[in-house]
């Protein structure tokens, strides 16, 4: 189980690094279309203002779950 | 023995006291925080000009994401004031803010009045109930779990759990009342302050109240011990051994149960109201009649949690919004597709009315209304001006939808929602004893106030926001309709990750010992 958790550990890692790459190339591609006025302009820019920087981070902190899980750190938990 | 049961019942009476001093503050804070978003349109049409762009960025921002965005920040702030000082005065604080800033919204003049001063005044006052609202629930679940014995931890604290859903149920019921005193034109006009400035006065009975709390007395028993933590930040996100405990709360539990609180009580509202027309009134009896039935089955899932464990309870609930949340909409959807029904003829209408505006523009409006045999009536108005200057591009018609639903739709609607308030519980019914017992009393507050609200607050509090907007983009020339259940992938995702995640890596034993 703990060899299954730490293996894991990449799936998050990737997943945070992937979901960081989604949001910001989807946000640029979503916002030239509104400049090139294919899309309402202010919603689409408040949507992406809104997301990137808050989600962002926040998968920073899948990959950090990761890395902790691929070192061991959750094999067993202390409490 | 008669000795024993004779102080457990006055145990019992005093925690009762204790629980229900904090909870009826928490349920305040959360009707304070749900009044707003039940009347954002109005308020947007109050407090910011439609004409202006920037005025209108900032109207969205508050009224979809600046409340629930600062959440975190209120757990850092307000978890670290009550880490150092106590939980007491810190949650006395965030209802103080919480009460002041909600009255202020029902007194400040609209934009009619003071201009730009009244979208930042609501942005501002907005920013201060998600601060305040980030501070308080910490505070209040680990009051309540820090006074409660373990073999009840669950229990006790899911009375705190349910006052997210009563604020709600209480925020319904008090607009639906001034709307029917007052009337639909006087509510849109004035009456919708009633609710904000009704606030002031639920605040004084709760401020009462827990100025006569004494402090938690695990908290009470570190400061006397001179253990308080002097850093609680500090402590909390860089050592590694509590910031790995953090990052698992949040992904291993919150997160998904956050998004399935929001997908089932207000992407839920969204869905029937926005994506289905459901008539405004429908929509606030279905809701209220849903939570009422359901409210109870907190407590019965947070005491089930102190029997079988936190964990096999919360995956539960997750695992089952993942599996049927599709067929669940499915069907809601069907109760409102005029697609699907048979129209009776005689009963059904078309008219159309011409007027003239000021400008000398011409206005045509054509009401359709359509009933069906099942007893649901469909009306649809649709508005087309001509513009007196002819040079100029005419504007686009607009088209609103109302759906009345047949009774038999709205309380097969009424069930459907019931359901997914039944996972609400699931999941949000022990996760309050879980948070406790994942950190130590010295920075129990800070530490669990961070993940509860970015699970709630941000992936929670922007589904409705996040689904819509998937809504929304699906919508193409090919497909005007769009998708109405493509929104559905965004909590289900979320919700299927933190699955994975709670179920590899989340404890399942409960801990029995919080004093440490």
């Amino acid at each position: 189980m703990n060899s299954i958790k730490r293996l894991a550990g990449f799936i998050w890692i990737f997943l945070g690094v992937a979901a960081i790459y989604m949001l910001v190339h989807r946000a640029g591609l979503e916002i030239g279309e509104a400049v090139a006025g294919k899309r309402p302009l202010v919603d689409t820019k408040m949507f992406w203002y809104i997301i990137v920087p808050i989600f962002s981070p926040i998968m920073l902190g899948l990959c950090l779950f990761g890395w902790y899980a691929w070192k061991g750190e959750y094999d067993k938990i202390e409490r | 023995m008669e000795n024993s049961s004779t102080s457990e019942i006055l145990e019992s009476r005093s925690l009762m006291k204790v629980i229900m001093a904090s909870s009826v503050g928490t349920l305040i804070e959360w009707y304070d925080f749900y009044i707003y978003g039940a009347m954002s349109v109005i308020i947007a049409k109050q407090f910011f000009p439609q004409d202006n762009p920037t005025a209108a960025f900032m109207a969205a921002l508050a009224t979809f994401a600046a409340g629930f965005v600062v959440r975190p920040f209120g757990a850092l702030v307000f978890g670290r004031i009550g880490d150092i000082i106590g939980r007491k005065y810190t949650f006395l604080l965030t209802l103080l803010l919480m009460g002041g800033s909600t009255f202020a919204i029902g007194l400040i003049p609209g934009y009619a009045q003071i201009g730009i001063w009244a979208p930042i005044s609501i942005l501002a006052l907005r920013f201060i109930q998600g601060l305040a609202l980030g501070g308080e629930y910490g505070g209040a679940a680990t009051y309540v779990a820090e006074h409660s014995p373990a073999h009840k931890r669950g229990y006790y604290t899911a009375y705190i759990q349910t006052t997210a859903t009563l604020g709600f149920f209480l925020s319904l019921g008090v607009i639906l009342l001034t709307r029917r005193s007052v009337g639909v034109d006087a509510f849109n006009d004035w009456g919708w302050r009633v609710p904000f400035i009704v606030s002031i006065f639920l605040i004084a009975v709760s401020v009462y109240i827990r100025m006569r709390m004494a402090e938690s007395p695990l908290f009470a028993k570190i400061k006397k011990e001179g253990k308080i933590s002097t850093n609680p930040l500090k402590e909390s996100f860089t050592h590694k051994a509590n910031l790995k405990m953090v990052l698992l709360a949040l992904f291993g539990a919150v997160m998904g149960q956050g998004v399935v609180w929001y997908t089932g009580q207000f992407y839920a509202q969204t869905f029937i109201e926005r994506t289905m027309s459901i008539e405004f009134e429908q929509v606030r009896y279905i809701l209220c009649i849903a939570i009422l039935l359901v409210t109870p089955l907190f407590l019965v899932f947070g005491s089930w949690s102190d029997k079988i464990g936190r964990k096999a309870i919360m995956m539960a609930g997750m695992l089952l919004a993942i599996l049927t949340y599709f067929p669940i909409y499915k069907a809601m959807y069907k109760q409102a597709d005029p697609k699907a029904k048979t129209i009776v003829a005689e009963k059904s209408s078309t008219g159309s009315a011409i007027s003239v505006n000021a400008a000398g523009d011409s206005i045509t409006t054509t009401t359709t209304v359509n009933a069906f045999t099942d007893g649901s009536t469909l009306k649809i108005v649709k508005k087309e001006t001509k513009l007196a200057d002819r040079t100029k591009p005419a504007p686009k018609a607009e088209t609103t939808k109302t759906f009345w639903l047949s009774s038999s739709g709205f309380w097969m609607i009424t069930f459907l929602i019931f359901i997914q308030i039944v996972y609400v519980t699931m999941v949000y019914g022990p996760i309050a004893a879980f948070l406790v017992e994942l950190f130590p009393t010295r920075i129990r507050y800070t530490s669990m106030s961070l993940p509860y609200h970015i699970g709630n607050g941000i992936f929670g509090g922007l589904t409705p926001f996040i689904a819509t907007r998937l809504f929304d983009a699906s919508k193409t020339t090919d497909n005007p309709g769009g998708d109405p259940y493509i929104g559905l992938w965004y909590p289900i995702l979320i919700a299927a990750v933190c699955f994975v995640i709670g179920m590899f890596y989340m404890p399942s034993e409960i801990d029995e010992n919080v004093n440490d």
